[in-house]
């Protein structure tokens, strides 16, 4: 369906975008999990062919998208990081707008607007003004209007980004169940049970690149011959994280609050290292928990960076 | 093309429901033009005529050029009356209305004192007197803006005078007689200026014509700084992702500038005249006028808009422009009146050539208003050509 090629963007000195590439297969969902400013916006503007490509190559079904052709389009419904409607026009006039600026047939438009309207849960506040909304329904509209030209690829820029919790699991719901109907979703987002949740495969990427690619378990395994060891305790944590940093086998430390994350190369080998390491750094231990490792941890241990802001 | 009418749809919509164009395109205008029309011409001036009395005690060379040439010049077209005075006395009784002729009504007095020829001719310094009558400003202002353009033209000469003899005091007698040659040949320009505006455009139908197009780039700013407010709202970015060609986005804004441009100048003109009786002349030469100079508008805004990288610059930009280029083009003021480099500069404005066409229509046929056609579209090339350049840019992130 979406096929990304060595994708290349600078701004300035900075290569915000620096050979991304990735491919989505209909009916999948491929989510982009980075930081803050790792080039997930900017890849996915030069997918959807708004922004120019400094290098590199975008196909939707084998054909060649430029910001110039207009056709291909059609198939993509976007919905950007930032709220993209008229505050000034009501939802439902929003949506028929966008739904003309695709060529929809009136009858079908209308139609297709109090469908989406539905899904979006904004049946009721259909003729009211856009900047009558609250932050969480106008995330919604955002939505909508990416939806209602019926596409074949939507790609949803953190679509969740400042919604509350009961929204936002109404708008991974929708999501989900737009997946499971055939669609194509490309899906980023800095937060990880999203991804987890959402997609069937994921591409980690940071500074412009991606680390990783695969389904959440593929990405798990590359940590596979690893444990994780969390350790709720008190006392000064850094200092005791700083002294674990020196014991073998420990591959990465993450303080949290209340909590020591360690990464290890066996958990049964080193233990006895770890407790006692922290005894002598003065941290009282009050839980030790030990699993396998999460995405975060891969993240972590891909990129030396926390995914959280 | 189907497209760019959608977007123009849904902007136009947008603009109908924010009152401030309502403000802009039309109650200011029309309550300005109201204003100025009434002040500057209470009753009506279709049939202007002044009457002025002349005091020619001094006989000279260098009178008889104002009074038979210029003033006479005037008297002979119909819109000056003269009387004649024999002494200054005389003249300014006249004026202040106690004289003997009591069916004239004077408005002003110009005075030629003796020896005014013989002190000009030698260097010396010397005085023309205007008596306006304080009831009359309009016409008096005209008696006294004629004198002192043709009091300007001899300063010229005087000057001539001056450095000739400086250079070579033995040629004095060549010098009176260069100066008395160049005071006496043509009429001067300021003086046949004010009598051509006064005879081709009303004071109506200069104000309201005026504001109409000082207005009328505020309005099509509305359409051109649209693009910025989609940009400021991120709703370019889903044009830009639409399956829509790049140029019906700025053809869409285009639509909408005119139409709201042409809407805003068509009541206006509708209204000034019924309400006014503003007379904007032959229908067809001013819907030309209105079409090319709406168009010229457009690609000025749109010029000074594609500068700009937020909307709240946008604003500010054009209004500085809009205001500026209005205050410079003579919408507020005759400044064709005002002679020198500010007669002249106002051609850098479209709305000096909207106004001259104006006035050229009134004065002639629909055949005399194309240079200012002519000059409207070239304007409309040149700052639409450059906005495209700069445009292309910001469309292609
Ligand atoms: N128009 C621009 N001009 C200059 N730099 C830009 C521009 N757009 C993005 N960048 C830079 O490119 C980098 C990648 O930005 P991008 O918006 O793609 O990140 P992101 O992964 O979407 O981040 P976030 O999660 O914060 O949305 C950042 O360093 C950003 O500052
Ligand atoms: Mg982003």
């Amino acid at each position: 369906m979406l096929e990304c090629r060595d994708l290349r963007k600078s701004f300035g000195e900075l290569a915000a975008v620096d050979g991304v590439s990735f491919h989505i297969a209909a009916g999948e969902t491929y989510g982009l999990l980075g930081p803050n400013g790792a080039g997930k916006t900017t890849s996915i503007s030069m997918a959807v062919g708004l922004m120019q490509r400094d290098g590199g190559q975008v196909l939707v079904d084998g054909e060649p998208l430029d910001p110039g052709t207009t056709r291909l389009k059609a198939k993509i419904g976007l919905v950007p990081q930032d709220l993209a409607l008229y505050p000034d026009l009501t939802a439902r006039e929003n949506l028929r707008f966008f739904g003309r600026l695709y060529d929809m047939p009136r009858a079908r438009l209308s139609r297709r607007v109090d469908e989406v309207l539905e899904i979006i849960g904004l049946s009721d506040r259909a003729n009211d003004r856009a900047d009558t909304f609250s932050g969480g329904m106008k995330r919604r509209l955002n939505i909508g209007i990416g939806l209602l030209h019926a596409p074949r690829l939507l790609v949803l820029d953190e679509p969740t980004v400042g919604v509350d919790p009961q929204s936002r699991n109404a708008i991974l719901e929708s999501i989900e169940q737009l997946g499971s109907e055939g669609l194509a979703v490309l899906y980023t987002t800095h937060y990880m049970e999203e991804a987890e949740r959402l997609c069937d495969r994921i591409g980690i990427i940071d500074r412009g690149q991606i680390k990783a690619e695969g389904t959440r378990r593929e990405l798990a395994q590359i940590l596979s011959q690893h444990d994780r060891v969390r350790l709720s305790a008190t006392g000064p944590l850094h200092e005791g994280a700083e002294a674990l940093r020196r014991i073998a086998g420990v591959q990465q430390v993450d303080v949290t609050d209340g909590a020591i994350d360690v990464l290890v190369e066996q958990a049964g080998n080193s233990l006895m290292a770890i407790l006692s390491a922290l005894e002598q750094s003065g941290v009282s231990i009050t839980g030790v928990e030990i699993d396998e490792p999460n995405l975060e941890a891969v993240f972590l241990h891909l990129t030396g960076r926390s995914l959280r802001d | 093309m189907r497209s760019a009418l959608t977007i123009a749809a849904k902007d136009l919509r947008q603009r109908v429901r924010d009152r401030s164009i309502y403000v802009i395109a039309l109650a200011a205008p029309l309550g300005l033009a109201a204003i100025f029309g009434f002040v500057f011409n209470p009753i009506s001036d279709a049939d202007f005529t002044a009457t002025f009395a002349v005091a020619n005690i001094d006989q000279g060379p260098l009178a008889s050029p104002l009074v038979d040439g210029v003033l006479g010049g005037l008297a002979e077209d119909g819109n000056v009356n003269l009387v004649h005075a024999a002494s200054a006395e005389e003249a300014t009784r006249l004026v202040e209305g106690d004289g003997e002729r009591a069916d004239q009504d004077v408005d002003a007095a110009v005075i030629i004192p003796a020896e005014f020829s013989a002190r000009v001719q030698t260097g010396r310094p010397a005085e023309l007197r205007v008596v306006q009558n304080a009831n009359s400003s309009l016409a008096s202002t005209l008696a006294l803006a004629i004198v002192e353009g043709y009091a300007r033209e001899l300063d010229y000469v005087q000057g001539a005078v001056t450095t000739l003899t400086a250079f070579d005091p033995a040629r004095l007698a060549d010098a009176a007689a260069i100066a008395g040659l160049a005071a006496s040949t043509p009429s001067p320009a300021s003086v046949r200026d004010v009598s051509a505006s006064t005879k081709q455009l009303d004071n109506t139908t200069f104000y309201g014509a005026g504001l109409a197009t000082f207005f009328l780039f505020f309005t099509v700013q509305f359409g051109v700084n649209s693009l910025l407010a989609e940009r400021h709202f991120g709703t370019l970015n889903r044009l830009l992702a639409a399956p829509v060609p790049r140029w019906s986005i700025i053809l869409g804004k285009a639509i909408t500038s005119f139409g709201l441009g042409l809407v805003s100048m068509l009541i206006l003109i509708v209204a000034t005249s019924f309400i006014l009786g503003a007379d904007w002349g032959n229908p067809a030469g001013v819907a030309l006028l209105v079409v090319a100079a709406t168009a010229s508008a457009i690609g000025v805004m749109a010029m000074v808009s594609a500068l700009a990288r937020t909307s709240e610059q946008g604003e500010v930009f054009s209004s500085i422009a809009a205001v500026g280029l209005g205050i410079i083009g003579g919408t507020f003021f005759p400044i064709n009146q005002a002679g020198g480099v500010l007669a002249s500069l106002r051609f850098v404005t479209p709305h000096a050539w909207f106004l001259q066409g104006l006035g050229d229509l009134a004065g002639g046929s629909i055949g005399d208003i194309l240079p200012a056609v002519a000059a409207l579209l070239a304007f409309t090339a040149a700052s639409s050509g450059i906005a495209l350049a700069l445009l292309r840019r910001r469309l292609n992130p």
